[in-house]
């Protein structure tokens, strides 16, 4: 048997050899499993509840706009004037104008506001025109520029950038982001920690067969790769599990969220982890599982000699 | 095939295991090896299938020169040299036949050649069609074979036995004692440490005497 092929046999006897041995201790396994699943289900759950949030911000942001607010003397036709002048310019994608009379009909339509309204004798409302700025003008520094260049201009009385608040909760949903990867990582060194201690116990456990295999020629990798396997598996089982977990924790979410966008008049939904996260899961659990084992391997199974 | 030359083992404390041991012991002899208990039967069984290497002085074993061996070509050494132990060392949860395909397990042998192996040696060992059975469910006598089966499975040119027949009643030694002689007749080269005078010397092969360390008598054979 040519070397490679040897190798990769004895490799699939232990991963499946290994895999048989946690089902034969399914209780065992299983409070293994749930341990790791728990631990990797609390930052993920986090951070797709996260990508659900930043999924909702991108549906109220839409293209982004500036109001101008026109002094008041400005006429209709120098309003227009300036419209034109504006949808020329290569920065603007185009320009919305509302008369004072089209603003009071906006404001007649919210209830309660009617009755206030009535008590005006003139329209106080200026002019307005909503400039959206052209392709690739979207970035902070592009509307602080046209938002500047916007309030110079003689007509305008003031400049209002529609978005700060969706981009306040876009800075407020990174600091959340980057916490969670904090999480993430303390609870992953637990994943490896657990799994360290864990693989420790199994190692004592089959001291005396470790022992007998050591004697009768067996190699380190032959003693060593057992347990590797069985961190391997133990890890991406639990990240497959953790993944499940958080998809069903959304999914029993699903339905107060859903009624809660009814009031909103919105047609969001809560989105489960996809298939990549889920693989990413599975990988990340098995590294640390690996990784775990590793650890634990070497430094306790070269104490055990037989003698 | 086995060579020891002023061979010193001290073990941590200054307990001093062997004290200047010079022997040869060719391929295809068989020796017995005696004294009292803490003379270094053990110990020196123990340098030969390297479980521990020698203080001072050099062991070599089928051209191995065993203190100068890396760490990582010790279980290559182990495969070749086979060891069967007083209590025999047997995983108990395990059928016989898991207990006796260890060796060739650990090799990667391929499994059909394992099943014709380990029914060969159990069959050598008189407990042909027990495979299925725990090493619990056997005599002492049995356990004992087994473990002589699993150490002759892989078939390695050299056989140290540590006390085999220690807990034995007198008729059970014969046979276990027979059982290496025939493995001897095929070319196996052995060494036996028993404390058991008479029958060593009824037996009439090659004995080494130790005391306290030191190697005080090396009679040939009849």
């Amino acid at each position: 048997m040519r070397p490679l092929t040897s190798w990769v046999l004895r490799n699939l006897q232990a991963a499946v050899g290994t895999l048989g041995e946690l089902w034969r201790a399914p209780l065992t396994s299983l409070m293994s499993l749930l341990v790791i699943a728990i631990a990797l289900s609390l930052p993920s759950g986090l951070l797709a509840l996260l990508d659900n949030l930043e999924r909702l911000g991108a549906r109220w942001e839409g293209p982004a706009s500036l109001s101008l607010y026109l002094k008041l003397k400005t006429t209709a036709e120098e309003a227009r004037d300036l419209a034109g002048r504006l949808e020329a310019d290569p920065a603007v994608a185009g320009v919305e104008s509302l008369s004072p009379d089209q603003g009071l009909a906006e404001l007649r339509a919210i209830p309660g506001f009617d009755a206030a309204l009535e008590l005006l004798d003139s329209n106080p409302l200026p002019r307005v025109l909503v400039v959206r700025p052209g392709p690739g003008r979207h970035s902070d520094a592009e509307l602080e520029r046209l938002r500047a260049f916007l309030a110079a201009l003689p007509e305008v009385d003031q400049v209002r950038l529609d978005l700060q608040w969706v981009r306040r909760l876009q800075r407020l949903m990174a600091l959340a982001r980057r916490a969670v990867w904090l999480l993430a990582g303390l609870l992953g060194l637990g994943v490896l920690l657990i799994m360290g201690n864990t693989i420790r116990l199994e190692i004592l456990n089959r001291r005396a067969e470790i022992e007998v295999c050591k004697l009768v020629g067996a190699s380190d990798a032959f003693v060593r790769r057992p347990f590797l396997y069985r961190g391997l598996w133990l890890g991406s089982l639990g990240g497959a599990l953790a993944w499940a977990l958080v998809g069903g924790g959304l999914w029993w979410l699903q339905g107060p969220a859903l009624r809660l966008a009814e009031l909103y008049q919105s047609g969001f939904r809560l989105h489960p982890p996809g298939l990549t996260a889920g693989l990413g899961l599975l990988a990340g659990g098995g590294l640390l599982g690996w990784l775990g084992a590793w650890l634990a391997v070497g430094r306790h199974l070269g104490e055990i000699e037989p003698d | 095939m086995i060579v020891f030359e002023r061979v010193l083992k001290r073990y941590p404390g200054g307990r001093c295991g062997l004290d200047g041991v010079s022997f040869r012991l060719a391929a295809g002899e068989m020796a017995f090896l005696t004294g009292h208990s803490g003379a270094g039967k053990s110990t020196l069984l123990k340098l030969v299938g390297l479980l521990e290497r020698p203080s001072r002085g050099q062991v070599r074993v089928l051209g191995r020169n065993l203190g100068r061996l890396p760490a990582r070509q010790v279980h290559r050494h182990r495969r070749e040299v086979g060891m069967v132990f007083q209590d025999h060392r047997l995983l108990m949860d395990r059928t016989l036949f898991d207990n006796v395909a260890l060796p060739l397990v650990v090799t990667g042998t391929p499994h059909r050649e394992i099943t014709r192996r380990v029914r060969a040696a159990l069959d050598q060992v008189g407990l042909r069609g027990r495979e299925r059975a725990l090493p619990s469910t056997l005599s002492g006598g049995e356990q004992q074979r087994v473990g002589i089966a699993r150490a002759v499975v892989n078939r390695p040119p050299v056989l140290l036995a540590d006390e085999p027949t220690g807990n034995l009643d007198p008729e059970l030694s014969r046979e276990i004692m027979a059982l290496f002689e025939r493995f001897n007749q095929v070319g196996v080269t052995l060494l036996v440490a028993s404390h058991d005078l008479d029958l060593v010397k009824r037996l009439g092969h090659r004995v080494l005497t130790l005391r306290e360390g030191v190697l005080v008598q090396d009679t040939g054979p009849r």
